[in-house]
């Protein structure tokens, strides 16, 4: 039986589960002593330990209660101090008393595609859950590859939630679609409310947050991390002052993707009022005489996300005053935000890089040379963003500081294929030589070759993700002509943890054969404008046994390809295939074959559905069937 | 640099001949002269000089419909124009998450610009064709394609917003590709309309001009309201209604008016300013019911009153 990662049940386990709710077993129960208290429909007392179909008889005989009883108590007990997912799910699998007990002790629900479930199995099944942390949209969303509108919503979960228990904690989305009437449903109907992080969402508005802010007394964290917050009618609303005027419980306040002006000194009091307050991560309206007031206010912040970096209009900011505020600042481990770096005031970090763990100077447009007195100073770093402007000669400065660098991504300044491109092979050689315990690299460049990946993957044998986007579309190996097969391949052949891959420039079919014969581990794989023919496809999904997440664009793959999968796409999360060669047929075939795969044709518009070619394709393993919300320019076959 | 060519033949079997006879040199629209016809040279050089280049802005609008999709092409000039090298034009695969692909107006587009390319095509072998290596970086200049690279959008804006810095640099490097990035590509702008639930992005690039936003606009939403329409049973009437609404969007006398919002959060109607100064200013985009725009001015009154009431006069932060 492959293991299941999300929160869905498999079909026997349903039948398990309403075979045992008699009414006598509920009785018989330990009436209301389970951890979650209450009045729930769930609690079955009547467990046993064989863990096999269940019986034909109508009625089982009451078993004995006592010993049974403690064995439940106990495994709750212990079962609690299970966190992760992946642990409970394996618990869940060992018998009927040990799913049951899994279930109702699991406080954290995660469901990684938010249509492979509906929320009210979800929630009957886990009716202890306190944290739901749900995925919608897959990561091509991101680029423009969805249409608006395609769905992904959380109202249907909030609305469940409230249903099933009030005492929802926290919420975590990612890629869903919430809307401002979500926001405010939320604050009204979990007095307990107090963790809401949304990455990459959209939807909502300050409107929403101001309810949130209002409302939600408890609130510990508010972390909006590159959101799409647009406000309806461009009303803008000032949901900074919403805050109660009392002492709050903040502990993260995070808003750097909310676009909008701030009421500075409404941000200020909050500061000032919030002593647990860790965590501040401001918008680009944040100007540097501002942050340094508010850094002044909480000293004990560790994580500092500085909004602009720059002083503003009528500011005469001194560069000392700049740099005590970060000298008292001594718990700072993470800084983040120089949107619009001003480098004369750069400097002023230098007191507080030692300590650094994590430093994002991703939107900072800075030079090497500009780069380099704070990057001597990072001796401490494991995560570093920064944009391509330093050049390989600040990669190569990166690589002599930061020797325990764990995490590298380095963007583009300009994102076109025609750029010039600062980054080279000579940089990311230069990296892996020096940052020998490198796990995970974002690597955006122009120019690469075989030879400087082929070093990376031998310098740096620990690497778990590995995504190097060559901008240019089918780019060979600048030096030799080649294509890059050869160093991909290296990457998985010498990279052993490796679980991430994502792959570009000039490709064949050749280096889908090293991925699927060594990377036996990926379970998450990109791929656009590669390969030759259907084969590659067809290697991956034959090789690849841990594949769970696959998003393939503007490649030569077709049905041929597509229905080499079928025996795979159940203990997948999802498959994107765009701009292939895949037809209408050979989707429907596999829709065909495999009931518990919805099958999504998704068009520019409706009319586009009923052509042969098929442009947009995304599947994925649901126990619910077709989703009913689905757009008119979506086709579920 | 030959043997890339050869290699990557295998890639991209689809050769598309622009070129099939002499007798198209005789073919010429507006009856270009030679020192028009110079102008629109297309020259094979390093990434640096596109500044001046025309060139560019016409080949990003190139879309070819009747083609197959593969995810390159490659022109070929000709069997007496092979050493003037080849130029590769990038197709549109996943070009037009809101872009036509197979509707009818556009083949008129691709007609022009297949001529003008044929112009191109033989202007460049008449002046020595630059070098071959960096063929594959210049042509790509031309045709953006949707998500690609795959940058978050406030990444993506980066290069333009940092007009707004004064970088000191060494060797000023990074003005420079400012000034590039500038004329931002694939310029995708959300619209939406009243009535319509689900909203939808334009790009504004590939527009080039109010008339085509106009179509766009009608293309984008045409089905959609279509499908909120459905009170007659006649089809084709039903047709002709939801086609009537998108007629005169521009100039206020038809059932809906393109309005968009500005960089200053003012609501302007669509076609007042040169289009280019449109689209550096615009964010947003509407279609409103022509009979809410009266209430325009009462709104914007109103959003006036509403901002001091909240900020309480104190002021916004800078």
């Amino acid at each position: 039986m492959a293991r299941v990662e999300e929160a869905g049940d498999r079909d026997e386990n349903k039948e398990e589960e309403t075979s045992w709710w008699s009414p006598e077993a509920v009785e018989g129960g330990r009436g209301g002593e389970g951890p979650s208290g209450g009045s729930r429909g769930g609690g079955g007392g009547g467990g046993d330990g064989d863990g096999g179909r269940p019986d034909t008889q109508p009625q089982p005989p009451p078993p004995p209660p006592y010993s049974d009883q403690v064995l439940e108590n106990v495994l709750e007990n212990v079962l609690q101090f299970l966190v992760c997912r992946r642990d409970r799910n394996a618990a869940s699998l060992v018998c009927r008393s040990w799913y049951r007990s899994e279930a109702q002790t699991r406080r954290e629900l995660f469901v990684g595609n938010c249509y492979a479930v509906s929320p009210a199995r979800a929630l009957r099944r886990f009716c202890g859950a306190r944290a739901l942390v749900l995925k919608g949209r897959p990561r091509f969303a991101d680029f423009n590859l969805f249409p608006l509108g395609w769905g992904a919503r959380f109202s249907p979960w909030i609305s469940a939630m409230a249903s099933a228990s009030p005492w929802l904690e926290r919420v975590c989305l990612k890629r869903m679609t919430v809307s401002d009437a979500d926001l405010a449903f939320l604050a009204r109907s979990f007095p307990s409310f107090c963790d809401l992080t949304l990455i990459c969402c959209d939807g909502f508005g300050t409107p929403g947050l101001a309810v949130i802010a209002e409302l939600c007394r408890n609130l510990r964290v508010l972390d909006l991390i590159e959101n799409d917050v647009e406000d309806e009618d461009e009303e803008v609303v000032d949901w900074i002052s919403r805050f109660p005027e009392t002492t709050t419980s903040l502990e993260s306040l995070s808003f750097e993707c909310v676009n909008c002006p701030v009421n500075f000194s409404a941000l200020e009091a909050l500061v000032a009022r919030s002593p647990s307050l860790r965590r501040l991560r401001v918008n680009q309206n944040v100007s540097l005489g501002q942050l340094r007031r508010l850094m002044v206010r909480a000293p004990h912040l560790t994580h500092l996300g500085t909004g602009s970096f720059r002083s503003g209009i009528d500011e005469d900011l001194n560069a000392t005053d700049l740099e005590q505020a970060f000298l008292a600042s001594k718990s700072l481990i993470c800084l983040s935000g120089f949107r619009e770096v001003a480098p004369e005031y750069l400097l002023a970090v230098l007191p507080v890089c030692a300590n650094l763990v994590s430093l994002n100077l991703s939107y900072a447009v800075i030079t090497a040379e500009q780069l380099k007195p704070v990057m001597l100073e990072c001796h401490n770093l494991r995560t570093f963003w920064v944009l391509d402007t330093v050049g390989d000669e600040g990669l190569r400065t990166v690589a002599k500081a930061c020797k325990n660098l764990h995490e590298l991504r380095v963007f583009p300044f300009e994102a076109t294929e025609d750029s010039e491109g600062s980054v080279s092979d000579a940089g990311l050689v230069a990296i892996s030589n020096g940052c020998r315990k490198l796990r995970s690299i974002l690597f955006f460049c122009q120019r690469m070759t075989n030879a400087a990946v082929v070093t990376m993957s031998k310098n740096c044998p620990d690497l778990v993700v590995f995504r190097l986007c060559i901008m240019g579309r089918h780019r060979p190996d600048h030096v030799t002509g080649e294509s890059m097969d050869e160093g991909f391949g290296a990457i998985v052949m010498n990279c052993k943890k490796l679980t991430r891959l994502a792959v570009s420039g000039l490709l064949t079919d050749k280096v889908f054969e090293y991925i699927a014969t060594y990377g036996k581990l990926v379970r998450t794989l990109s791929v656009a404008f590669a390969g030759n023919t259907d084969l590659s496809l067809k290697y991956v999904l034959e090789g690849c046994h841990r594949l769970q997440k696959l998003e393939i664009r503007d490649s030569p793959f077709g049905d041929a390809g597509l229905l080499s999968g079928i025996h795979h796409y159940y203990n997948m999360r999802f498959l994107w295939m765009s701009s292939c060669k895949l037809s209408l047929n050979g989707c429907k075939e596999v829709a065909q074959r495999m009931p518990n795969l919805v099958v999504e044709v998704i068009g520019d518009r409706p009319k586009d559905l009923d052509s042969d070619t098929v442009e947009k394709l995304y599947l994925y393993r649901s126990l619910e069937g077709p989703r009913d919300d689905a757009p008119p320019f979506v086709s579920i076959l | 640099m030959e043997d890339d060519h050869e290699s990557m033949g295998d890639a991209c079997p689809q050769l598309l001949n622009l070129i099939p006879n002499e007798k198209v040199r005789e073919k010429r629209i507006g009856g270009l002269d030679a020192a028009e016809e110079k102008k629109l040279e297309l020259t094979l050089g390093l990434p640096g000089g596109v500044g001046e280049e025309e060139e560019p802005s016409v080949l990003s609008s190139c879309i070819f419909s009747k083609v197959s999709k593969t995810s390159s092409r490659r022109v070929v000039l000709g069997s007496e124009q092979q050493e003037a090298g080849l130029f590769q034009l990038q197709s549109r695969g996943g070009y037009g998450t809101e872009w036509p692909h197979k509707t009818t107006w556009n083949c008129e587009i691709f007609d022009e610009q297949q001529s003008l390319e044929k112009e191109k095509a033989l202007g460049d072998t008449e002046n020595e064709a630059g070098s071959n290596t960096s063929f594959q970086t210049r042509a790509s200049a031309g045709v953006a394609v949707v998500g690609w690279p795959p940058i978050r959008a406030f990444r993506k804006n980066l290069a333009s917003s940092s007009v707004k810095q004064s970088v000191e640099l060494q060797n000023g490097n990074i003005d420079e590709k400012v000034k590039v990035a500038s004329c931002k590509k694939g310029l995708l702008i959300k619209i939406n309309m009243d009535g319509i639930p689900i909203g939808r992005k334009v790009d504004l690039n590939a527009c080039g001009s109010y008339k085509k936003l106009s179509f766009a606009v009608e293309y984008l939403f045409l089905d959609l309201l279509r499908a909120q329409k459905e009170t007659s049973t006649n089809d084709l009437r039903m047709d002709e209604e939801a086609k009537q609404a998108f007629k005169s969007l521009l100039d206020g006398s038809g059932e809906y008016t393109l309005v968009y919002e500005d960089n200053e959060g003012d609501r302007m109607l669509v076609g007042d300013v040169p289009w280019d100064m449109f689209v550096s200013s615009v964010k947003r985009l509407r279609v409103l019911k022509s009979s809410d725009l009266s209430s325009l001015h009462d709104w914007e009154a109103r959003k006036e009153q509403q901002l001091s009431v909240e900020y309480g006069g104190e002021g916004l932060a800078n």
